[in-house]
């Protein structure tokens, strides 16, 4: 195997492995508006990371952190419904992150990279990134698992059991800035989203607790990455978006799976 | 209060209590200067219309809403049992009874079962939690709050959606824990006729504190009889019966806030 094509399996899979446990909770939440939101955003980091010769991973992360924080202050003030502030933060993001791109002398550097992603162009560097966050947001992750099952389930029932939703919320946020900061490249801003829900959702299908679902999500995401790069390779297609088409003709085939089931199961 | 009350007797220690409590949201007064204690022991039943502001003395007592004005009293060392009116969980998180029973804090597999069987929904353990109705949903909440084996038991709304028969059964659940795990009840409600019968006390809340007392006393009270009109206590009796019509009338029950 070419070694670019190794990075690029273990580059995804290790994204997919940290998207599975996100992805689920995005979904749980109905918070995959606020994943968009978060992705548009991210241009305004890359921006913001190529005018200041900053690593963009870091400028995404401060953008998104940013985000998630005014979120949660406008949210408080409640006149507006959450999507309509989600819908302007995301396109006031993404209209300043395309202002300052243009305002600067030369474009070095490929936009298109950014929102559609390269992951063949993947370096050690860049997987030492992904491991690093990964681990990162594994280890959170695990110590919060509980408490935030339980706000997420019923906030002031989890409050009586002494867990703080606001801060668990926030965590959970940071968590997510993260990973959209170290896997932008695999998929590229566009598609990143849909790694994160794609494999929940067809995971929801086989799974009867929480655990359970993170699972199946992490075998749906890597499956959807190797297929997806399998298809890119002989096709010669973009990688990102094959990983992601891959990734829905799974949630496809698990609907139509699921429904004959039901239906085998009613007519019995 | 009636003094012959045998659970008046032994409720000695205070469990909970609200002084002077207002909440204020977008300053619209939600609630106004509600005086409240909670004895071990005893159940009290706060009733009012919708938008009385039952929910909010809830969460207020629960240390979940901080007052704007007032204090509340609890000792630390109690423990706390939450029943909330329901739960709307996403139909995307796969859930089972015991998964989620189970996210209450250091519970064993073995207290679980009993209190399920406690409450009456043994059999349910494995059941998904998408799949019950609202009976057994009201059933499996008690059972989570008994699992920290509560000083303070506090519901809201055990019985909306609940028919009749559920409804009896449950407050004669409620009475039985009471007296079990030796804690003080309190619980808010919109439907009267078997809470009455069900109950020691009763506050009847309508934004501000309008009458409180022991049931029979306070649905005579005017200011009740002019919120929830002279039909309510048509049924009440479903556990006592209509025998008591020894007490004093209106002034007597009066407790203005």
């Amino acid at each position: 195997m070419d070694e670019f094509l190794l990075r690029a399996l273990i580059g995804g899979i290790l994204v997919a492995l940290v998207s599975a446990p996100l992805g689920c909770l995005v979904v749980w939440q109905r918070m995959a508006y606020f994943g968009s939101t978060l992705s548009h955003a991210a241009l305004l980091g890359i921006a913001l990371g190529l005018l200041l010769e900053l690593d963009v991973r870091l400028t995404i992360l401060l953008v998104s952190v940013l985000i998630a924080l005014l979120l949660m202050v406008i949210q408080r003030f409640r006149t507006l419904s959450s999507d309509t502030i989600l819908g302007i933060l995301a396109h006031a993001s993404l209209a300043f992150g395309l202002l300052a791109l243009t305002m600067m002398p030369t474009l070095r550097v490929d936009l298109m990279a950014y929102l559609f992603g390269d992951i063949l162009t993947i370096n050690w560097q860049d997987i030492r990134w992904i491991a690093g966050g990964g681990i990162l947001i594994t280890f959170v992750l695990i110590k919060i698992w509980k408490p935030l099952l339980s706000t997420i389930i019923h906030a002031d029932l989890a409050g009586v059991d002494g867990y703080n939703q606001e801060r668990l919320q926030l965590v959970f946020l940071l968590l997510l800035s993260i990973a959209v900061a170290v896997s932008m490249q695999v998929v590229g801003l566009l598609l990143i989203v849909s790694l994160l829900i794609i494999p929940a959702a067809t995971a929801r299908m086989f799974s009867s607790s929480p655990e359970q679902m993170l699972g199946w999500a992490a075998a749906v995401g890597v499956l959807a990455v190797i297929s997806g790069l399998g298809i890119s390779m002989t096709l010669d297609t973009p990688a990102g978006p094959s990983i992601v088409a891959c990734g829905s003709v799974f949630f496809f085939l698990s609907l139509i799976g699921s429904s004959v089931g039901a239906f085998g199961t009613n007519s019995r | 209060m009636s003094v012959d009350d045998p659970n008046q007797v032994k409720a000695a220690e205070i469990l909970l209590e609200l002084n002077d409590i207002s909440v204020t949201h977008d300053q619209t007064p939600i609630i106004e200067h509600i005086d409240l204690t909670l004895h071990r022991g005893e159940i009290v039943t706060v009733i009012g219309p919708n938008g009385a502001g039952k929910s909010t003395l809830i969460k207020t007592a629960l240390g979940i809403i901080r007052p704007d004005q007032g204090t509340v009293k609890r000792p630390g060392s109690l423990s706390v049992g939450y029943v909330p009116q329901t739960v709307t969980l996403d139909s995307a998180l796969p859930l089972t009874v015991m998964r989620f029973l189970k996210l209450s804090p250091n519970t064993g597999l073995e207290d679980l079962i009993n209190t399920l069987s406690q409450v009456g929904a043994d059999g349910l353990l494995d059941a998904s939690m998408h799949i019950l109705s609202s009976g057994e949903l009201r059933r499996i909440l008690l059972a989570r709050a008994l699992l920290k084996k509560p000083d303070i038991l506090i519901l809201d709304e055990p019985t909306a959606g609940v028919d009749i028969t559920g409804q009896a059964e449950l407050y004669h659940l409620i009475q039985l824990i009471r007296d079990q795990y030796q804690c003080g009840v309190l619980l808010v409600s919109h439907d009267l006729h078997i809470v009455m019968a069900a109950t020691d006390r009763v506050f009847c809340l309508n934004r501000h504190l309008c009458c409180s007392g022991a049931p029979e006393q306070v649905q005579e009270h005017p200011e009740y009889l002019a919120i929830f009109g002279p039909q309510a206590p048509a049924e009440i009796g479903i556990y006592r019966h209509h025998h008591d019509h020894d007490h004093n009338l209106h002034g007597d029950v009066c407790d203005h806030g």
